[in-house]
């Protein structure tokens, strides 16, 4: 059958925060220019994003990048690569300035400058003390910005293509990227975007796991697609547990609560943060107080019946503050609670989050991969940006308020890039004659398919073993056990079955092309997890405890260095961690406390 | 203690039916399906061809907005101890129906571009952030919130009528958020933009859009304040 075939300059997956920014600046140079949402823009999960953004504008407290460099290091448990951390740190003051000249509706000081809230991990003076970092529009920063940006792009005649899934890569037979296969949800057609470049913001794969705060979207398409191309995926045993996550809901309460002046406390109303960290106490970063919170409840001392969570206890700020500076939250406790946190504490548990790994890219945003020895190979034509990236500037474990910065700052950084290669290739590279073909194949699969399961069983398996095997505290027999668990509900994957076979905005036929995906991204994290044999920022296991030669676990000697897993064989690299910075001195790893 | 309902969806797929109907569904929910939107994804596991759209669960995206016993809002804010035994599911009033209880929004969608729903400051920028005084912002509160759901503008009778003239309360109310920022220029030319019978005009008050609001906004105020503007301008 033949395709339609639609030939732009270059593609966008994605309409979150950083495909937006990114296609603002494509639309700005004036470049032809599609944009690709499984949902309409606005829908995208950046819209969840809460707290704020990082950026050392100093308007509060005396602030400057070199303690924002330092404190995301450390936090990243110095997996990150200092180099992309150093240029994301200098930018951040830029990228935030650029988003308030666009309208963002960031809360004010007294004196008119953007309001700034502290945030777990964020230091001044190298530790020291918290410091106001986190720009904020009350706690709905991801909603202000997800619709500045929409706004703006719709101001420079963005072209999108709304609920377009993009199905597969197209690569030629050079390994260069040449296109996109892409689903129109209403019609059910498959068409192919010829492209000199393909840029993936396709956000995080949050729904692998079984208690996520992520939207029922978050399923990890542009890994699965990256995957299946031939792409590795970078640090995929990384995931964020958000200490407050509402209890038997998932949904988020931000750290700004703790920004604002919450507080923590166990079965006895004991503050126990302040045990565990006498310097940063609740706001340590978040790998460290999931783990004080789930040691605080594996020793009893959780609350409820079931001593199985903690409280966040809000009461102490006063309903002025919590309606001028949390209102979602107080909304939040109301709905998913059924609690008013003005009056009472809240039911938290630490909850999955935010992916550190993902598609391995370089500052530009272009994705490199292993080839001839060098281990970050340019692949031509594409590129990949925000939470389905890793560049890394989050390493082990990222800060509140860095990943909103992440899509600015590479967003825009990828998009100057991205202007500059499209511009100097005058034609497009010929399309393989296949090209189309593998995409339809998996559609007429699942159409002719009868007697499989259904997609969301075998994903809600797959939800509930991640979430057993690849949690909070890991155990190496557990991450052996999840491994030959994830393998054989993959297996499974490929025998699904729909009852709608419509071509009419069909839903379970998207679910079920989304289930490929989350295979993809969970079959990385489990064999990456269970491959690295220390502990290092949000991957803890039991195993590897504090010892005098392995400050809490971490083995850098052995294990200083990048996973890169490829789905073809299931099969491990890795490669090393950049400790060199652009222009200042390497921080050099040193135990981790707070 | 088995928690039974019975839903009554409406149905069309013009891929298979000449016309849209109604279909029953029982259901037994269990005590962690509390919103509407665990109920639907438990039918939708029943028959995979129920469609709807949704992504956040949790009010802030705006995707999941339908007509629920009568009244616009969302299904994963609401509450199912809310919701009567028998639950009656529409699409949204005055859309085209793509499938189910997915509507068309292009109207809407048109309609909020219309007020150019960006600021316009066309003075170089300061090398820092723009200044603006804490109550000028305060202002904002209220406005900037809106989801795009579409829950008003598709229970506001003007809008069934005239979804091409009549700009309706979602698109309003943001063009009021962009008039009220003291960051914006184009105060003016917004407000001639909407100096119209219909644009702005066609709001009778009736007041619907604030009720069904799911994200608690006001946008019939919005639309009075924008009136008066109007009116004081030409004084
Ligand atoms: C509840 C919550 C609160 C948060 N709070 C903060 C915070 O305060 N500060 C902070 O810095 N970070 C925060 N984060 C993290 C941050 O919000 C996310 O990491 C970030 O928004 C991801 O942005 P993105 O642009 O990469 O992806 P997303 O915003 O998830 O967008 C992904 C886009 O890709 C599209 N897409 C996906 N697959 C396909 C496909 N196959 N075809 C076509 N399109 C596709 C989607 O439609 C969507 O448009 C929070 C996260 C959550 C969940
Ligand atoms: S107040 Fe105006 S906009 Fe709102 S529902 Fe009534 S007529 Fe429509
Ligand atoms: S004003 Fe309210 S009901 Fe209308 S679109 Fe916005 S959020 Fe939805
Ligand atoms: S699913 Fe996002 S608003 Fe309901």
């Amino acid at each position: 059958m033949a395709l339609t075939i639609q030939k732009y300059d270059a593609v966008v997956v994605g309409a979150g925060g950083a495909g937006m920014r990114c296609a603002l600046q494509l639309a700005r140079a004036g470049l032809h220019v599609a944009v690709l949402s499984k949902v309409f823009p606005t829908r995208s999960h950046t819209v969840a994003a809460q707290g704020g953004i990082g950026a050392s504008l100093g308007n509060m407290e005396e602030d400057n990048w070199h303690y924002h460099f330092y404190d995301t290091v450390k936090g990243g448990d110095w997996l990150g690569d200092q180099d992309a951390i150093e240029f994301m740190c200098r930018e951040a003051p830029k990228v935030v300035y650029e988003l308030e000249h666009m309208g963002m509706p960031f809360d004010r000081n007294p004196d008119g400058t953007i309001y700034q809230r502290p945030f777990g991990g964020h230091s001044a003076k190298y530790g020291e003390k918290p410091v106001p970092r986190a720009c904020a529009a009350a706690d709905r920063t991801g909603h202000a910005m997800l619709h500045t940006l929409y706004q703006q792009n719709v101001r420079s005649n963005t072209q999108f293509f709304v609920e377009w899934m993009a199905l597969d890569l197209i690569r030629d037979a050079e390994g260069d990227v040449v296109g996109i296969t892409a689903l129109e949800m209403e019609t059910g057609e498959v068409s192919i975007f010829h492209a000199k470049c393909v840029l993936f913001a396709t956000g995080g794969a949050g729904r692998i796991f079984a208690a996520s705060t992520n939207a029922y979207i978050n399923t990890g398409d542009g890994l699965g697609m990256a995957a299946r191309a031939g792409v590795p995926l970078e640090d995929m045993e990384f995931w964020q547990f958000h200490p407050t996550g509402v209890h038997n809901a998932g949904v988020l309460l931000t750290e700004g609560c703790r920004g604002e002046g919450a507080i923590l406390r166990n079965k006895d109303g004991e503050r126990f943060m302040e045990r565990y960290a006498p310097h940063l106490k609740d706001l340590a970063p978040r790998d460290f107080v999931s783990r004080c919170m789930d040691q605080e409840i594996k020793e009893g001392r959780g609350c409820g019946p079931n001593r199985d969570y903690i409280e966040l206890d809000l009461t102490h700020l006063g309903a002025e503050t919590i309606m001028k500076r949390l209102p979602s939250v107080h909304e939040i406790g109301i709905n998913f609670a059924n609690v008013d946190v003005i009056r009472e504490p809240i039911p938290v548990v630490p909850t999955i989050h935010y992916q550190m790994g993902g598609i391995p890219t370089n500052i530009h945003g272009q994705v490199v991969v292993p080839k001839n020895g060098n281990p970050s190979t340019v692949v031509n034509g594409f590129y990949a940006i925000g939470e389905c990236s890793c560049v890394s500037v989050h390493g082990a474990n990222r800060l509140g308020t860095n990943s909103l910065l992440d899509l600015l700052v590479f967003g825009r950084a990828a998009g100057d890039h991205l202007i500059a290669t499209a511009l100097s290739s005058k034609a497009h590279k010929p399309l393989p004659a296949d090209a189309g073909d593998y995409s339809l194949a998996r559609i007429a699969k699942l159409d002719s398919a009868s007697g499989g399961e259904y997609p969301q069983d075998v994903a809600n398996d797959l939800r509930r073993t991640m979430q057993t095997h690849a949690g909070v505290f890991r155990t190496q027999k557990s991450m052996d056990e999840g491994l030959v668990k994830v393998l054989a509900i993959a297996e499974r994957a490929e025998h699904l079955s729909l009852k709608d076979k419509s071509k009419v905005f069909n839903t379970a036929r998207v679910e079920a092309l989304e289930v490929a995906n989350l295979m993809e991204a969970a079959k990385a994290t489990m064999t990456s997890a269970a491959a690295r044999h220390e502990s290092r920022g949000a991957h803890t296991v039991d195993d590897y405890g504090d010892t005098p030669e392995h400050p809490l676990g971490r083995n850098d000697r052995d294990w200083l260095r990048h996973t890169l897993w490829f789905s073809e064989g299931n099969r491990l690299e890795y490669k090393p961690v950049q400790m060199k910075p652009l222009t200042v001195d390497s921080i050099p790893p040193v135990k981790r406390t707070f | 203690m088995a928690d039974k309902r019975i839903f009554e969806i409406y149905r069309y797929d013009p891929d298979r039916d000449a016309k849209p109907y109604m279909q029953t569904f029982e259901i037994e929910l269990e005590g962690t399906e509390r919103m509407l939107l665990d109920a639907l994804m438990k039918l939708k596991k029943l028959d995979d061809s129920i469609a709807y759209r949704r992504s956040c669960r949790e009010g802030v995206c705006g995707s999941d907005a339908m007509n629920i016993n009568g009244k616009n809002g969302l299904a994963c804010l609401t509450n199912m101890r809310t919701l009567p035994q028998k639950i009656t599911l529409r699409p949204l009033p005055g859309l085209p129906v793509v499938r189910d209880l997915i509507v068309d929004m292009s109207q809407f969608f048109k309609q909020y571009h219309s007020i150019k729903p960006y600021v316009v400051n066309d003075t170089p920028p300061p090398a820092k952030e723009r200044l603006q005084s804490q109550e000028d912002r305060e202002v904002l509160n209220g406005l900037y919130e809106c989801i795009l759901c579409a829950c008003c503008s598709t229970a506001c009778p003007s809008f069934w009528w005239n979804p091409d003239k009549f700009v309706g309360p979602a698109g309003l109310l943001a063009a009021y958020r962009f008039v009220a920022d003291t960051r914006d220029q184009a105060r003016d030319e917004r407000l001639d933009n909407l100096e119209d019978p219909y644009r702005l005009f066609r709001c009778h008050t009736i007041m619907n859009c604030t009720d069904v609001c799911p994200k608690g906004l006001n946008p019939a105020r919005a639309i009075v304040k924008l009136k008066d503007m109007i009116a004081t301008r030409k004084g």
